[in-house]
């Protein structure tokens, strides 16, 4: 038995195990789709609003549209933030303000990501006949959210700043040498 | 970070999976009103909904919404951490290397279309085209099915993973002591890892951070009361002013387009299937027994909101008609343009001692929004299902 298994893995490249499991799943999954009705899948008359359009984009929606859109950026701020920092050395502040840029935003982008409908009033018309309300306050509340986000980051920011200033002034905290690529979240 | 997110998931996901396939029951599928209609051996064994306790429904469906809400930045982060995986090559070093990549197509695009079709039918935002509950639902099983094969398959690595790490000694480790990973056979860890600008510790609060903070700002939906006021981005949040009857509406009478004359003293109940079919007016309704129950509206869209409802019992209306002890009852609205102008209700729904013909909310006659001249409200079931402007109610052996 074991001889078997060891040929199938040298050959397949895994357990057998596993392509049992594998093309069961994919036996359920046909499964699914054929409870559903193939039909249901494509739409002819609106062929973006289609299941399967919807549903493929979803596998490729974090992978290349958000990955590139918050890994660019990351990669601007962080070496925007070293292009500024090299040309004036001696002008380094303490503490990087990286982390405290990039947490009100990130914050800030996925409660946009999430809550985008009500913000840029998409879906109007069925709010309104479900709710007998507008969408009018979601955009200032957003902002506002997002402009407390940041206030508060800066507000930690100069304290954290201060706070190692003061350290260092008596001469027992951290040197800017350590602290100067990220702060020590 | 890859496998104690995936900890995370393997845990709080069941959970959402769980009380969205009971929801799919709460909506009846042995009275064939739950969507999508014909779903072969994908569900949950069938059974009665109960209704007690009154907030089952409040639960299962808050549940399923909020956690699905909170879980959303721990996903992100979750396909973050496996990101160098779309990039590597060769494509497949194996045809097990390539099926499996071919099974992870059910998990990452399950995960991110039932979260993107949750979010926006939350919001009223029907972009999609097409039907919600048929999408979402065949979607959570091609999700089920890649979640169960990539937590099969998977197991051993994270708990491999898990242990090689102490969760109290990364607590206590700074950014300035964050070391790379060691390169993993797996191929996640970056080949030259750039200076570390944030520690582990430091990454997991950052995306606990996010749930605390999409908690916090959604929750307040389906609790109610003051929490409500946290609501700030989402639909149910809004307040309607301090009345008896400015509390959520999910339908308008306008959208429902309700003839306000058809409520007016012409407006009669009719009562069929029993022994003595009868139409009552509202003020021979208002001359019966009334009783008085505190019960909560709770909605597909995971919100709820709790009111004290007085009316007449759909049981002693039962027994008025001549069945006191109907097998289901079928409930007609004034509204006949949407897919929730009727709904019918299992016998143990209509027996409830809480189950109302409501008149009066708050102890004031109902509104015309929410469905004056007399709604349905019952324990535990589907908001939807709390027929507003009846027209009818016909019991059924």
């Amino acid at each position: 038995m074991r001889v078997v298994v060891n040929r199938v893995k040298a050959q397949y490249g895994a357990h057998p195990v596993q392509l049992i499991i594998l093309l069961g799943s994919f036996a359920l999954v046909g499964y699914i789709v054929s409870v559903m009705g193939a039909k249901q899948l494509w739409n002819s008359r609106v062929w973006w609003q289609s299941i399967l359009v919807w549903f493929l984009g979803a596998v490729v929606l974090h992978d290349l549209v958000i990955f590139p859109f918050y890994a660019i950026a990351n990669r601007s701020l962080v070496a925007g933030w070293q292009a500024v920092t090299g040309r004036l050395p001696d002008r380094k502040p303490r503490l990087s303000p990286v982390n405290y840029l990039r947490v009100p935003a990130l914050a800030s982008g996925l409660l946009f990501a999430m809550f985008f409908p009500g913000i840029i009033r998409q879906g109007a018309a069925a709010y309104r006949r479900a709710t007998g309300l507008t969408q009018a306050p979601f955009l200032d509340r957003w902002l506002l959210i997002t402009a407390t986000l940041f206030a508060v980051s800066a507000l930690v920011y100069a304290i954290r700043s201060a706070w190692m200033g003061r350290q260092e002034r008596r001469g027992r905290g951290p040197s800017s040498e350590t602290v100067a690529a990220g702060e020590p979240l | 970070m890859t496998s104690v997110l995936g900890f995370l998931l393997l845990i709080s996901l069941p959970l959402v999976i769980l009380t969205g396939l009971l929801d799919y029951i709460a909506y009846g599928p042995k009275l064939h009103q739950a969507i999508p209609g014909h779903v072969g051996f994908l569900h949950l064994p069938y059974f009665d909904w109960p209704t007690r306790p009154v907030w089952l429904f409040q639960l299962t469906e808050g549940l399923h919404v909020v956690l699905g809400l909170v879980l959303v930045p721990v996903v992100l982060a979750k396909l973050w951490s496996v990101m160098p995986k779309l990039f590597t090559w060769p494509p497949a070093r194996s045809v097990a290397n390539l099926l499996e990549r071919l099974s992870l197509l059910m998990i990452v695009g399950g995960i991110v279309f039932e979260m993107v079709t949750g979010l926006l039918n939350i919001q009223y935002d029907y972009i999609f085209g097409f039907n919600f509950y048929t999408a979402h639902y065949f979607g959570a099983w091609v999700f089920i099915t890649g979640f169960v094969v990539h937590v099969s398959l998977k197991l051993p690595t994270m708990v491999r993973s898990l242990r090689s790490r102490s969760l109290r000694v990364e607590l206590r480790t700074s950014r300035a002591d964050t070391k790379p990973e060691p390169l993993d056979p797996d191929g996640l860890v970056a080949l030259e890892p750039s200076e570390p600008t944030i520690s582990r510790r430091g990454a997991l609060a950052l995306v606990g951070g996010g749930s605390l903070l999409v908690a916090v700002l959604t929750a307040g939906q389906t609790i109610g009361g003051v929490a409500r006021n946290a609501a700030l981005l989402v639909p149910r949040g809004r307040s309607y002013g301090s009345g008896p009857n400015d509390f959520q509406i999910n339908r308008t009478a306008v959208a429902a387009r309700i003839d306000p004359s058809a409520t007016s003293a012409a407006w009669r109940l009719s009562l069929d299937g029993g022994t003595t079919p009868m139409t009552l007016s509202r003020p021979t309704l208002l001359a019966m027994e009334q009783h008085t129950a505190e019960l909560p509206i709770a909605c597909v869209e995971g919100w709820s909101t709790t009111q004290r409802w007085t009316g007449v019992r759909l049981r002693d209306l039962a027994r008025l008609a001549g069945m006191p002890v109907p097998a289901s009852a079928h409930v007609r609205s004034m509204d006949t343009s949407g897919v929730f102008g009727q709904a019918r209700l299992q016998s143990n729904q209509v027996l409830d001692p809480d189950a109302l013909l409501a008149l009066k909310v708050n102890g004031v006659d109902l509104s015309l929004d929410h469905g004056f001249p007399a709604r349905i409200i019952v324990p535990a079931i589907p908001g939807v299902h709390c027929t507003k402007w009846v027209e009818s109610i016909q019991f059924e052996a």
